[in-house]
């Protein structure tokens, strides 16, 4: 176990340091310098700007240095809000994401697994097509027309919501069902389709012979096993609760690290846009780790190879 | 014992069942029949392809047509889905759109295409530490963010369709890839596989004649399930501003500018929207029916 956390962990060293210098020489190499878009700049303001934060230097050597700072875990001075670091606007904009993204993980899995494994107790009867056709409409409804049209219905015409911001503890409300309802679809199928895998085992016509009631045979013998695919998707469904993170806020305009990405994106902020990127990368890297380590745990069939 | 006559009648009627064998595609064409969404999400599709290729032809408005007198006015007789806040016919609009966004679905599902089957398939046909290698490669590939290097590449090139095909093509390759080395790694050790090998044909007649069909099937069937998501991320990086460029416009640039103008004219958010869904919604169904009809191990009926 220990040596398997080791490993991965080995492993993704190479990978930061491919995604690092992949987006350093993309920025760098780029047409156009940063501060070719400031309006007020003279050509002495801007080499001062560029002396500044060390454009002006080779490009091995500012290479160099950025890596050097990043193994410290500094990302450097943003090119756009003056005075302030990559990492002090992470640290003061990724709580706000977390939180959007832990309820949206709470609405998906809660949600998914309850229309799933209710969908999968019996098969083709209403029980089972009603939660599955609204599953499938979920996934045909990307965050991008989601969130306008949850806003459209219970923001403009029936009022019960603020249309945007991140202020009071109801205006979490529709960007977590926003973010969260894709993911409580793809939910529902995958553990409709664990469940009713494992409920024609051997092991479970054992339980049911053994007497075990209905409710002990769903509970106690098969949720385990048949949550495997659930627990699987929520690596990627980590990745894609990161972009979709993008949409959701600036959709309803939460000052969360996807709308600082977005920003500072369209803005050619370009250290911001690298450390959020390296940002991401470890992050999407650490959650796929644990939960690699969950799936060996649930299913003993699986090594740590 | 029947008598020696009838055995002939036997064995010519034996004959004649072998030849009127179903072939593989009849046989799934049968099967796709019988699967009735996944009819209506192909109709949908061709029908909405055909609208969307075809409407330079048919002499409705220009979707850059404004009428700025007219301004943005609900569905009417003459503007059947009504008219943007530039007085552009919302039709045309939507079909010029759907035009951007079924050829960046198309051509960058080919991309991914050619990248993948002939890196999978070399992958499964090589095997051993090649494979290894290879198939390593990718997980680490898919550890990355993608999306957000999309947008990255988005940001500092120059935006153009070219580069969108390109970047979106690169991503979507990698499962692909993972598809076609597993079919062709379980293919080579069937049996058919080693009788015609047995049987002294060539390398290339087996992979042409043997493996190739056996392949396309699912490769058809992943073709069609990856355009939606091709599809998804053009609309959601035009949608962030990422994508398709003004004065362009592609189904994820209308719904940013419906979302926009949704408070005082809902349908220019509402139509973009559902044409939208509904074409994801339908090439999914088509794609689950495909792979139901196509796959060989489905029982007959």
């Amino acid at each position: 176990m220990l040596r398997f956390i080791l490993r991965r962990i080995l492993q993704a060293i190479p990978v930061l340091i491919i995604i690092a210098t992949l987006t350093f020489f993309m920025v760098r190499l780029a047409p156009g310098k940063p501060f070719d878009a400031e309006k007020a700049t003279t050509p002495e303001i801007r080499a001062r700007l560029e002396a500044h934060y060390g454009l002006d230097k080779p490009l091995l050597q500012q290479y160099f240095s950025y890596m050097g700072n990043l193994v410290k875990g500094d990302f450097g001075p943003s090119f756009k809000y003056a005075n302030r670091s990559v990492n002090e606007l992470i640290a003061a904009s990724f709580p706000v994401s977390l939180e959007l993204g832990a309820y949206a993980m709470c609405i998906a899995l809660m949600l998914g697994l309850l229309a799933g494994v209710i969908a999968s107790l019996k098969p083709n009867s209403p029980t089972d097509y009603v939660p599955m056709s609204m599953a499938m409409v979920g996934i045909c409804l990307p965050t991008f027309v989601m969130g306008p049209l949850l806003i459209l219905v219970f923001g403009l015409t029936l009022g019960w919501f603020n249309t945007s911001g991140w202020f009071f503890p109801s205006d979490r409300v529709l960007p977590a069902l926003t973010l969260g309802g894709y993911y409580a679809a793809y939910t529902a199928r995958l553990a409709r389709g664990g469940m009713l895998e494992i409920m024609h085992q051997d092991f479970i016509r054992t339980a049911r012979a053994k007497g075990a009631s209905e409710k002990r045979v769903v509970l106690r013998h098969a949720l385990k096993g048949g949550l495997l695919p659930v627990v699987s998707f929520i690596g990627p469904a980590i990745a894609g609760l990161v972009s979709g993170s993008f949409v959701v806020e600036m959709i309803f305009q939460i000052p969360g690290l996807g709308r600082y990405f977005v920003t500072s994106a369209l803005n050619r902020d370009y250290a911001m846009v690298m450390g959020t990127v390296i940002f991401f990368a470890v992050l999407i890297l650490v959650m796929n780790l644990i939960v690699d380590i969950v799936l060996v745990w649930l299913n003993p069939k699986l090594r740590f190879d | 014992m029947p008598e020696a006559p009838e055995l002939e009648k036997y064995a010519a009627h034996a004959m004649e069942d072998i030849e009127q064998g179903t072939s593989l595609w009849r046989d799934a064409w049968h099967r796709l029949q019988k699967n009735k969404l996944a009819l209506f999400g192909g109709g949908f599709i061709l029908l909405l392809a055909l609208a969307c290729f075809l409407s330079p032809f048919l002499g409705i408005q220009s979707y850059e047509e404004q009428n700025l007198t007219l301004g943005a006015t609900p569905p009417s007789a003459e503007h059947w889905l009504g008219t943007d806040l530039l007085g552009r016919d919302l039709m045309a609009r939507i079909l010029y759109g759907g035009r951007i966004s079924l050829s960046v679905g198309l051509a960058a599902t080919a991309v991914s295409l050619l990248i993948g089957v002939i890196y999978g398939t070399l992958a499964g046909f090589l095997g051993g530490k090649t494979d290894a290698l290879m198939m390593r490669f990718v997980d680490i590939l898919y550890a990355l963010p993608f999306t957000i290097l999309v947008i990255l590449l988005m940001v500092i090139f120059e935006r153009s369709l070219l580069l969108l095909f390109m970047a979106i093509g690169a991503v979507e390759w990698l499962t692909m890839a993972r598809i076609v080395r597993g079919q062709v790694l379980t293919l080579r050790r069937q049996e058919f596989i080693e009788a015609a090998e047995a049987l002294g044909l060539r390398k290339r007649r087996i992979v042409f004649r043997h493996l190739i069909p056996n392949v396309l099937g699912v490769i058809i069937v992943y073709a069609t399930l990856t355009v939606p998501s091709v599809m998804l991320l053009e609309a959601f990086l035009s949608f962030l501003g990422f994508g398709v460029q003004a004065p362009m416009s592609s189904w994820g640039t209308l719904i940013n500018d419906g979302a926009k103008a949704m408070e005082e004219y809902p349908w220019l958010l509402l139509f973009p929207a559902s044409f939208f869904s509904l074409t994801l919604f339908s090439l999914n169904f088509f794609g689950d029916g495909l792979r139901d009809a196509l796959d060989p191990r489905a029982s007959k009926d």
